[in-house]
């Protein structure tokens, strides 16, 4: 039980660094002056959103099997296929918690307006430099709860993890899973000790969003 | 002789049309007036390349502006005080001081200490500017934007959204940086008690032109001076060609 907790930590660990690092500069790009083709952008990286799991799991699992143009591409480098692999696992999360890492970034860098930057290059920060050492800051709050969304978004998917990851032990197979195996076989003791853990993480993680949604706003 | 501030900036911003030629001499302090929309902000903002338009700027030997020349925001010496003081809230007031002081080029001719000393800011200096009063946020603003070691100060309304208390209290600190300064200032303002104290030479500007630009005559201190006298030095002003902008 102890290495489908560590599979699921890992996964979402290494879901939510990447998915930021991603979606930083995208949530800058789409916060700073509109046009069209913005929302259209905006548009289809929020389909993870409404598509169902099993949807989004069918065709990322198309892309990573062997026979895809995306993986001919990556057979140069030796990789043939990434269904069924952690790795794939960590791409499908990525694609799957999109949204919930780009928006309340994007909000943030929204909310923070002109002015900032604009102050910041009247005191002779170069844009990069004004976006490091007064954006990134100015919209940390923004950072924390994509950071805790994704992470528990990831720990909490099922669909998309059972159909691109096949539920291999030590590998990929996670929580969630483990959950669904265990009630199909009846196990439903220690299927209630992984479900009330989850329960009480999902109550934790909105009681923090709370908690940092109030020190924001206050003065 | 050391040159000032040359500019010609000409274009459309909005519904305005800008066509604006401005010298300003090597130090002193030009106060900008006219009605709202005639163009002062955006002058302000010209200068400071934050808003594009076509024309010339120099200071001094420098070259901030010509044919395909455009150098960015970050690259020009200037410091900008702005209306709403535009501090960086993430950062403590020294953090705010600091941040154009660090990114300028040494050596610094204007220190930290005595900016410090000048504009009074020695006890708020480790304070969140979340919990400054709007007159401490303009000072804080103020010496930040001198610490950027500038060639030139820019300074939009920076005492429109205070309290008439507020304003008594920071005119003292504008007259002596003033005094203390020897770069060109171009100071956007509408109140004429801001004029009388601070101003060397009034420009007017209407629909996007400067339609006047006096000599005052000479810088009256206030230093005890009584509120008639004031009024008087503001009328003479008003007597100069300065016309204000009536509020409500």
């Amino acid at each position: 039980m102890l290495e489908v907790i560590w599979t699921t930590v890992r996964l979402a660990t290494v879901t939510t660094v990447l998915l930021i690092l991603v979606s930083t500069p995208v949530a800058w790009m789409l916060a700073r002056r509109r046009r069209w083709w913005k929302d259209v952008l905006g548009a289809v990286l929020s389909l993870p959103i409404v598509l169902p799991p099993t949807v989004l799991g069918f065709y990322l699992l198309l892309a990573l099997a062997p026979q895809s143009p995306l993986m001919a591409l990556l057979h140069p480098f030796g990789i043939r296929s990434l269904a069924f692999t952690f790795t794939g696992l960590v791409i499908g999360s990525m694609v799957y918690s999109l949204p919930f890492a780009i928006t309340p970034i994007r909000n943030a860098f929204e909310a923070m307006g002109e002015g900032p930057m604009e102050a910041a290059a009247t005191l002779r920060a170069s844009p990069l430099d004004a976006f490091c050492s007064v954006a990134i800051p100015q919209a940390r709050r923004g950072f924390a709860s994509a950071a805790i969304l994704v992470f528990a978004h990831t720990v909490g998917e099922f669909g998309v993890v059972l159909m691109i990851g096949g539920a291999i032990p030590g590998q990929t197979e996670v929580v969630s899973v483990r959950i669904y195996q265990l009630v199909e076989s009846l196990k439903f003791n220690e299927a209630h000790l992984l479900a009330a853990g989850l329960l009480a993480f999902a109550f934790c993680v909105l009681t923090v969003i709370a908690v940092l949604d109030r020190t924001g706003k206050a003065p | 002789m050391t040159r000032g501030l040359e500019a010609q900036l000409s274009g459309q911003v909005g519904t305005l049309t800008l066509d604006v030629s401005l010298t300003l001499p090597p130090s002193g302090v030009t106060a900008l007036t006219g009605p709202s929309g005639s163009g002062k902000s955006t002058l302000i903002r010209a200068l400071a390349g934050l808003t594009r338009l076509k024309g010339q700027v120099r200071i001094g030997d420098e070259t901030w502006q010509d044919e395909g020349v455009f150098e960015p925001t970050h690259r020009r010496a200037i410091g900008v005080v702005f209306q709403d003081a535009g501090l960086l809230s993430h950062l403590t007031v020294r953090g705010n001081l600091d941040f154009g002081l660090r990114r300028a080029p040494q050596p610094h001719t204007i220190r930290f200490d005595d900016v410090v000393d000048l504009m009074g800011l020695s006890g708020l200096i480790d304070r969140s500017t979340a919990r400054l009063s709007g007159g401490e946020r303009q000072r804080v603003a103020m010496a930040r934007a001198l610490l950027a070691q500038p060639r030139l100060l820019l300074m939009d309304e920076p005492l429109a959204s205070l309290d008439p208390e507020s304003k008594a209290l920071i005119l003292p600190y504008l007259q002596a940086l003033h005094q203390s300064l020897s770069l060109p200032v171009l100071y956007v303002a509408h109140d004429r008690e801001e004029i009388a104290t601070l101003a060397d030479r009034i420009a007017v500007m209407r629909a996007g032109r400067i339609t006047s630009m006096e000599d005052h005559a000479g810088v009256p201190s206030l230093e005890g001076r009584s509120r008639a006298e004031i009024e008087a030095l503001a009328q003479a002003a008003l007597d100069a060609g300065f016309r204000p902008r009536v509020r409500s």
